[in-house]
């Protein structure tokens, strides 16, 4: 069962085409790495998967993308609710200016929850999900900035649990990060395939080959391959994803 | 030679640039000071014309009056001497001009070399007098007893009630009303352009497409270079008479035609610095909140406007700051009463408006003219108060993105 199914997805910058053609397909409960050069348009298509482009002025696409047989992109879609079961964790970690608490209470409120009980009862599970809860228990209505790098992305993952999602996007969620800190992000990753499906955007390319079941290289927006991770990585079918991955350019 | 001649450059240069910023901080602080020693001056004088005295009978018991009193006594508000607490005796008013009443010219003198004279005749046969006249008319022998008048105070002078500089006999110094005036001319500026402008931020900073903002802000930006008496004049003409018809008034020129005339030249600002502000959210924590399934609207008060609180509270205060020294515009629309107002549909007179309108008026060096001054030191300290709070609010926001 694909949860994810995208059909000749072509997306445009004014004149500028972003995205050539593509048609992509995530299973559920499996972590999708995208690799690629900078400007390839792995970016453009993660934000594709929840209408964050819908933001930009000036653009607009053709094609279908599909979430659980429902057409995303349908005027009759409600785009909050696609966010709230598409959640989305950023580059670089972005809290909100409040306690840690609120951080995570914030998508709980916006979607008119205002039980306590379940506000507190989430909030803490999801910040245990993400294994912060020992390291910020005793201070959750201190502010989040006072968390390091490292900290602020996982409670951004604990953020965007809370609402309880099926699909899961992060794009480069490590790239700002120090070696512990990312290799304590790759752990939770691992952890949470079991109960969402997760879409990644990587510049690193041992992370894709760590963490990832499937990968897809994507180049001068174009999907050049998309397969196996195990495949893609050592038996690659075309030249120029062997010569991405082999360092030869990128 | 050459690196000889480029340090000279860079030393002349140098010392142009230090010497223009050294000029402009001493012109402000000349000008504060000269404001502040020409206002400190009402405070030494006595709210009478130099020159003249007011004087009663000896036989009065009555030993001073106040400013009030003397004022409600020549308006005839006060006919008895017992109501301020003399004998029961009626008053009899005498001013200079009053001479003729009682003498005719020829007992005067050619060149009134009998008046001093006459006056103290005057004052002998009627007990109930109180006269008013030039110090130069002032016998050698006055029989009469010269009326204890106060030197003019802070405290009385912010708390008069009552602004008559020119009156006569004796000025009646009271700014009350025309503080009153301006707070409320704009506090009702800031209540209706305060919304206004919010919204209108909102709008061209999170909703508008890219074009139209490209087309509304400069037009609001416009707003500001207008003159303000063109926006009196628009006020004048357009909004003095809507608000006489609507609310059925026997004038337009009221607080409430200030505050929307203000409201028009405040907002600029109030757009402007408010819809920066909102700018400068992040884009990362819109999207944080945009992903989280917030939507638009709940992104904007909950992330957006919170985030630029500063910024927004700096731009009302701008916007404030300067409803309160607004003058031209604010002269001619709000009639110019200066009486403490009690409904926002009645005329009212501001700081700014009454310097205007009455420096041309009052001789230099006066006193009606040290009490304009005092005036723009009111303002100024008021203004400055404004400013200081900006500065408050925006380094709190610099202390809070660290």
């Amino acid at each position: 069962m694909h949860k994810i199914v995208s059909q000749n997805v072509n997306f445009y910058y004014g004149e500028f085409q972003a995205l050539h053609d593509i048609s992509l397909s995530v299973k559920e409960n499996t972590v999708t790495a995208l690799i690629g050069p900078s400007g390839c348009g792995k970016s453009t298509y993660l934000r594709l998967l929840n209408r964050m482009n819908d933001l930009i002025d000036n653009t607009h696409m053709s094609g279908t993308i599909t979430i659980d047989g429902n057409d995303i992109y349908d005027k009759h879609t409600n785009v909050d609710d696609l966010r709230k079961n598409v959640g989305m964790v950023f580059q670089k970690p972005n809290p909100f200016p409040k306690t840690i608490f609120e951080n995570v209470a914030y998508g709980l409120r916006v979607n008119g929850i205002t039980d306590k009980k379940i506000i507190e009862e989430r909030v803490i599970t999801s910040i245990e999900q993400v294994a912060l809860w020992e390291e910020v228990k005793d201070k959750l209505h201190k502010s989040a900035f006072e968390l390091s790098g490292g900290q602020q992305q996982r409670l951004c993952i604990a953020r965007a649990l809370a609402i309880q999602p099926s699909v899961l996007l992060m794009d480069e969620p490590t790239s700002a990060l120090d070696p512990i800190s990312t290799s304590k992000v790759e752990e939770l990753i691992y952890e949470l395939k079991k109960q969402y499906t997760i879409v990644i955007v990587t510049h690193n390319m041992q992370q894709a080959g760590r963490i990832s079941d499937n990968t897809a290289f994507f180049y001068m927006g174009e999907l050049i391959e998309y397969d196996k991770t195990k495949t893609i990585f050592t038996k690659p079918t075309k030249k120029q994803t062997e010569d991405y991955i082999t360092g030869r350019f990128g | 030679m050459k690196t000889n001649l480029k340090k000279i450059r860079e030393k002349v240069i140098e010392s142009v640039l230090m010497l223009s910023s050294v000029t402009t901080s001493i012109t402000v602080i000349l000008i504060v000071f000269f404001l502040f020693i020409e206002g400190a001056g009402v405070f030494s004088r006595k709210p009478i014309d130099d020159g003249f005295l007011l004087a009663v009978a000896p036989s009065n018991s009555v030993q001073k009056l106040s400013p009030a009193q003397v004022k409600d006594v020549y308006d005839q508000k006060i006919k008895n001497w017992k109501e301020v607490g003399g004998a029961d005796l009626p008053i009899v008013l005498f001013r200079t001009s009053d001479i003729s009443d009682y003498y005719t010219d020829e007992e005067l003198g050619e060149n009134f070399e009998n008046f001093p004279q006459k006056i103290n005749e005057l004052i002998t046969k009627t007990p109930g007098i109180i006269a008013f006249f030039s110090e130069t008319y002032k016998a050698k022998q006055f029989v009469g007893k010269e009326l204890d008048i106060d030197k003019i105070t802070i405290s009385k002078f912010l708390s008069g009630e009552e602004w008559f500089p020119t009156a006569q006999p004796i000025a009646q110094m009271g700014v009350k009303p025309l503080i009153y005036g301006t707070l409320w001319v704009s506090f009702g500026a800031i209540l209706i352009a305060l919304p206004i402008g919010l919204a209108a931020a909102i709008y061209l900073s999170e909703i508008a497409k890219k074009k139209t903002r490209n087309l509304l802000k400069p037009l609001i930006e416009l707003l500001a270079g207008i003159p303000s008496v063109v926006y009196g004049f628009f006020g004048l003409v357009i909004i003095v008479p809507l608000i006489q018809s609507t609310f059925n008034l026997p004038v337009g020129e009221t607080a409430l035609a200030g505050s929307v005339v203000l409201a028009i030249m405040a907002l600029p600002t109030i757009i402007t610095i408010s819809e920066d502000a909102m700018r400068n959210t992040p884009r990362a924590m819109k999207e944080a909140s945009l992903a989280l399934g917030a939507s638009q609207w709940q992104t904007i008060y909950k992330v957006v406007v919170p985030y630029s609180a500063s910024g927004i509270t700096a731009g009302a205060i701008l916007g404030i700051g300067r409803a309160i020294g607004e003058t031209m515009a604010v002269l001619m629309v709000t009639g110019n009463a200066a009486v403490i107002p009690h409904s926002f549909l009645a005329p009212v007179r501001t700081i700014p408006a009454t310097i205007a309108a009455e420096l041309g008026e009052a001789p230099n060096g006066g006193l009606h003219y040290e009490a304009l001054f005092a005036l723009g030191c009111i303002l100024f300290i008021i203004t400055f108060g404004i400013n200081m709070l900006v500065e408050m609010v925006t380094n709190r926001k610099s202390h809070k993105k660290h």
